[in-house]
């Protein structure tokens, strides 16, 4: 097991000792190599690639408008269509002579049959020797010469659904990969196709157009949840821009948002539904509890993002009430879905006062932990009923040095330690 | 930094009347030259952006002269798409044969970490031919290697692909001495827990937290203790880091604190001297001191970022969850965790890392769990990452075990298929039984979790268990030392059963004389699909133990964030 505190003292001595001959070494640096902003060696080609990129970005504003009327229209200018390109070939608009002989054009239509199925008497060796003799120079030419080194037609078709994939041929890969009966594979192409787009009302109906795809029925599910949520967040995001600009609403003045919350995963809408909503009914699209409820946020995440939301704010009354139950007396208990040690990390993070961060301390079941934590985050109240609690008089003693002399801790710890009626076990 | 620069600079191109250097990208250039020279790996999406620059200076009534050096070599499929985007009679095209690009003394990186999700996810063979010929290169200069080991598919394709370029080539090796005498190629899948696993050694650690590229890593601010940062070239040549590097992290601190008193007491020297001695110290020594202050500063600098960002990840705890899933304990215990972990969305990429190596080590998640883990990832980091399970699924990284199959399970499994009817059902169930990944069985028969009476000492490790803290002996290492003192695969079947097969070893007819003993001693490990700082370090290890020297050739150097980092789906 790798002990982290083993080493950290001789981290520190070693640094002391660097440091105090940094100002015998430091005073001239010409043997060093003169590196630029980012790191790079001055005269290398990385630093020289970031040099020419930075001084075009300038020059790029100040282009004339024939150049840039270039580069606005890449797509349109026109792309000289390669007569034996793949497109043409799927299409079925070959050349009769050579591929009709191989009865290509029957076997596109086929359901369950690679569409690159040659003759079965034909070796790839003699397919590709009679293609040569057509002198035809053509993509699948090419093809069956790679294909030629591999014996296996699955590998073939790897290579062929990759090099779909890279050229962004979309409407062949999807219409390849139904042939072959793949339809899960059809749905994840077309939805992975929504990266692409970064309009979000356009991804929004492409999304809505995913769901009724051939995914199994817990992808479907989630990609119905993807939709759900990023309709969602438009929502939000329009009403809480709409607020921000108004003015009006004082949480939004006291932390400006530093980004919108579209495409964000739902924990982070979460969070800042927790954040910006907290306190809204259920009726709302941007309450917490509707969140939870639409999405099924299961209880132990809920209570982690609210307390990490809350925490930040600095709500403890907000956090009290997230681990506040009341049983069927009327009692009031404290307990959480996650364990009381994360508790603690998340306010002392958030830098909660030491009355609050030792009441969660104390609600830590691990002893061991417990006195951890209590050690760690100097809540002395709790160490020291801790230590009382295990009779253990020898801590308890050292922990002494431990608080502010003459304070309300050393005095609990000094009545503790001449309590008679203890029976200590050391 | 990039592989060009490790080979040249800009003066040396400036000779050569080049005026300036870009990177190849979707975005217009503003250059006046007449000439353009593109240099690139045979990418499609590269010829789309360099059919773009050609077609808008053709829009823009420009003519120039373009030509594109492929490396290593070029690939029909580029020229199709040059031909579909109608630029392919505007350019001329040449290879430039780049294979091997040394990182160091013993390690050859080919530098194509697209070889890891082109060949075992997307199941393209494109790489091969390239690996092929590094090995043609290598074996015309410091062969003829006698003995050739291997496991995996790809390193099975890659060997007969050599052997058939050497046959075609008209080499004549005769009468040559060989310096390297033997080789193992390894496929990355036969083991990828260990690439899963933290890396504890030192370099390891810098690449883990820092990124290594091409030997070379980047230090900000917070290392170098000013407002720059510095690009540090992390080599043999490198003092300090030289006897560093293999070590286990704790042993690290010690090491840099002896130095570092070391270097004060070499200083302290100063103030005894005289004029003469003075002038002595200053012409011989005080250079050599300078440097090595330099460095210490910045490896000090890196292990105290190191460690501050380990605290603050709850390291030990991860690293503990680790050990349980390489061991076999407490599996429910560190499913939890991997839940929390997601939950309080720690790290897109380290979530994963965890939820594959417990997949791997366990033979795929319970279904309940691969559901439940799947959700909350997709509610924590995005509803995207759909794509990054099926592409994880796909390769057998994160998989779900079919319903009511445990390990125990397996064999009743197959009894009853032998009994079922249905003829489909029994070869998909054979088919999916020959992905299991079978770690336990593996590392009990190897003995990869090594017994432990006490404390595991870090300082004098006994065995190559030191690169994971004495937990687990590298799965991919332990093979090659097995099959090394073998010389052979004899008794290792049931492993190799477990492993898929795929096994190869083939001594080469060597020349009439029994070869010199010292080429014997060297192997050249080749990994295909990449290789981690731990495994290196721990063959180096063994090297020494053994009395053998490595020599790494590797597709590219990977850790546990690449390979996640490959399997996810962003824009096309």
């Amino acid at each position: 097991m790798l002990t982290i505190h083993c080493g950290q003292n001789h981290l520190k001595e070693s640094k002391r000792a660097v440091n105090s001959l940094r100002d015998i070494v430091d005073d001239d640096d010409d043997d060093l190599e003169k590196v630029s902003w980012s790191g790079d060696p001055v005269g290398s080609i990385s630093w020289s690639i970031k040099e020419t990129a930075s001084s075009s970005t300038s020059s790029l504003e100040s282009r004339d408008s024939s150049l840039q009327k270039g580069y606005s229209s890449y797509s349109a200018f026109p792309k000289q269509a390669s007569s034996y390109s793949l497109s043409s070939l799927f299409k079925g608009e070959v050349p009769h002579t050579q591929f009709g002989q191989m009865g290509f054009s029957s076997t596109v239509s086929r359901g369950n049959h690679f569409i690159l199925d040659y003759s079965s008497d034909w070796s790839p060796k003699d397919t590709v020797r009679r293609m040569q003799r057509g002198k035809v120079r053509t993509f699948l030419f090419h093809l069956l010469i790679l294909f030629q080194e591999l014996e296996v037609r699955q590998v073939a078709l790897c290579h062929l659904i990759h090099f779909l994939k890279e050229t962004s041929e979309q409407k062949l890969l999807l219409d390849l990969l139904r042939f072959l009966d793949r339809t899960e594979e059809v749905a994840l192409s077309q939805y992975r196709e929504h990266l692409n787009i970064q309009d979000v009302e356009k991804r929004r109906e492409f999304l809505k157009g995913c769901i009724g795809l051939p995914f199994s029925a817990e992808d479907t599910s989630h990609v119905q949840d993807h939709y759900t949520l990023l309709e969602r967040q438009i929502i939000i995001e329009a009403n809480d821009r709409h607020l921000e600009t108004a003015g009006q609403s004082e949480i939004f003045r006291k932390y400006p948002r530093k980004a919108s919350i579209l495409n964000m995963p739902l924990v982070t809408t979460l969070f800042y539904s927790c954040f910006y909503h907290y306190t809204e009914a259920e009726g709302t699209f941007s309450s917490p509890t509707n969140l939870k409820k639409t999405f099924k946020i299961p209880d132990k995440q809920y209570v982690l993002t609210a307390l990490a939301a809350r925490a930040k704010l600095r709500a403890w009354n907000d956090v009290d009430a997230l681990f506040t139950t009341k049983n069927w007396l009327g009692y009031t208990k404290k307990k959480a879905p996650i364990g009381f040690h994360r508790v603690v990390e998340i306010l002392q993070r958030n830098n909660a006062p030491v009355q609050v961060l030792q009441e969660y301390v104390r609600l830590v079941e691990d002893v061991e932990t417990q006195l951890n934590l209590a050690t760690k985050y100097k809540c002395h109240d709790v160490v020291i009923d801790t230590y009382r609690d295990l009779k253990d008089r020898i801590q308890l003693a050292a922990y002494r040095c431990k608080v502010e002399r003459g304070s309300a801790e050393e005095e609990k710890i000094d009545s503790i330690l001449n309590n008679t009626q203890i029976r200590w076990k050391n | 930094m990039s592989p060009l620069d490790r080979i040249a600079n800009v003066s040396i191109l400036k000779q050569h009347e080049v005026d300036k250097l870009y990177k190849v990208e979707n975005r217009p250039t503003s250059s006046t030259s007449d000439q353009f020279c593109f240099l690139v790996r045979p990418r499609i999406k590269t010829m789309k952006y360099i059919a773009d620059i050609i077609n808008a200076d053709k829009m823009a009534g420009r003519s120039r002269k373009y030509k594109i050096i492929f490396s290593p070599q070029k690939f029909y499929a580029c020229e199709m798409v040059l031909e579909e985007e109608g630029v392919f009679g505007d350019v001329s095209c040449d290879e430039w044969s780049f294979y091997l690009l040394p990182l160091d003394d013993d390690i050859i990186s080919m530098e194509l970490p697209e070889f890891f999700r082109d060949y075992f996810l997307e199941g393209d063979h494109r790489w091969i031919n390239c690996v092929a010929r590094a090995l043609q290169l290598l074996n015309s200069l410091y062969g003829p290697f006698s003995k050739a080991y291997g496991i995996g598919r790809c390193a099975k394709m890659s060997y007969e692909l050599w052997r058939d370029l050497e046959e075609e080539s008209e080499s004549d090796s005769q009468g040559r001495k060989p310096e390297i005498g033997n080789i193992f190629l390894m496929d990355r899948d036969t083991d990828y827990v260990t690439a899963l696993c933290s890396q504890v050694v030192y370099e390891g650690l810098v690449d883990d937290t820092f990124r290594i590229k091409c030997g070379s890593v980047d230090f900000g601010p917070d290392v170098t203790s000013s407002d720059k940062s510095i690009k540090v070239l992390l080599n043999s040549q490198d003092k300090v880091f030289s006897q560093i590097r293999n070590e286990h992290f704790s042993s690290v601190f010690g090491f840099l604190s002896q130095k570092s008193r070391n270097l004060q007491a070499q200083y302290d020297r100063r103030r005894g001297m005289d004029i003469k001695q003075m002038k002595n110290f200053v012409s011989q020594e005080l250079k050599g001191l300078k440097q090595e202050h330099r460095l210490l500063s910045l490896h000090i600098g890196a292990c105290e970022s190191i460690m501050k960002k380990k605290t603050k990840q709850d390291f030990q705890e991860m690293i503990k969850t680790e050990h349980s899933l390489l061991e076999g304990f407490d599996i429910r215990e560190s499913t939890s965790f991997i839940e929390e972990h997601i939950d309080r969305q720690v790290s897109p990429i380290e979530s994963l890392r965890l939820m594959c190596l417990l997949s791997i080590t366990e033979n795929g998640l319970i279904p309940k769990d691969y559901r439940s883990l799947k959700t909350q990832y997709l509610q924590s980091y995005g509803p995207e990452h759909l794509l990054t399970f099926h592409n994880l699924k796909r390769i057998g990284l994160l998989t779900e075990q079919s319903p009511g199959e445990t390990l125990t399970a397996v064999e009743s499994k197959v009894s009853k298929l032998v009994t079922d009817r249905a003829a489909g059902k029994i070869t998909d169930a054979f088919n999916s039984l020959a992905r299991k990944s079978n770690f336990r069985g593996i590392s009990k028969k190897l003995g990869l979790i090594p017994r432990v009476d006490g404390e595991y000492d870090l300082k004098m490790p006994r065995d190559m268990a030191y690169v994971f803290s004495g937990a687990y002996i590298p799965l991919s290492c332990k093979i090659i030392e097995q099959v090394l003192e073998r010389k052979s695969w004899l008794g290792l079947e049931e492993v190799l059963r477990l492993l898929n097969g795929n096994e190869f070893s083939v001594t080469e007819s060597a020349g009439e004389d029994s070869p010199a003993w010292e080429s014997q001693r060297i192997i050249l490990t080749v990994f295909l699909g990449g290789c981690t700082f731990s495994e290196i370090a721990a063959l180096r290890f063994l090297g020494k133990e053994k009395g053998y020297k490595f020599i790494f050739l590797t597709t590219a150097i990977t850790n546990s964030a690449r390979m996640m980092e490959a399997m996810i789906e962003t824009k096309a």
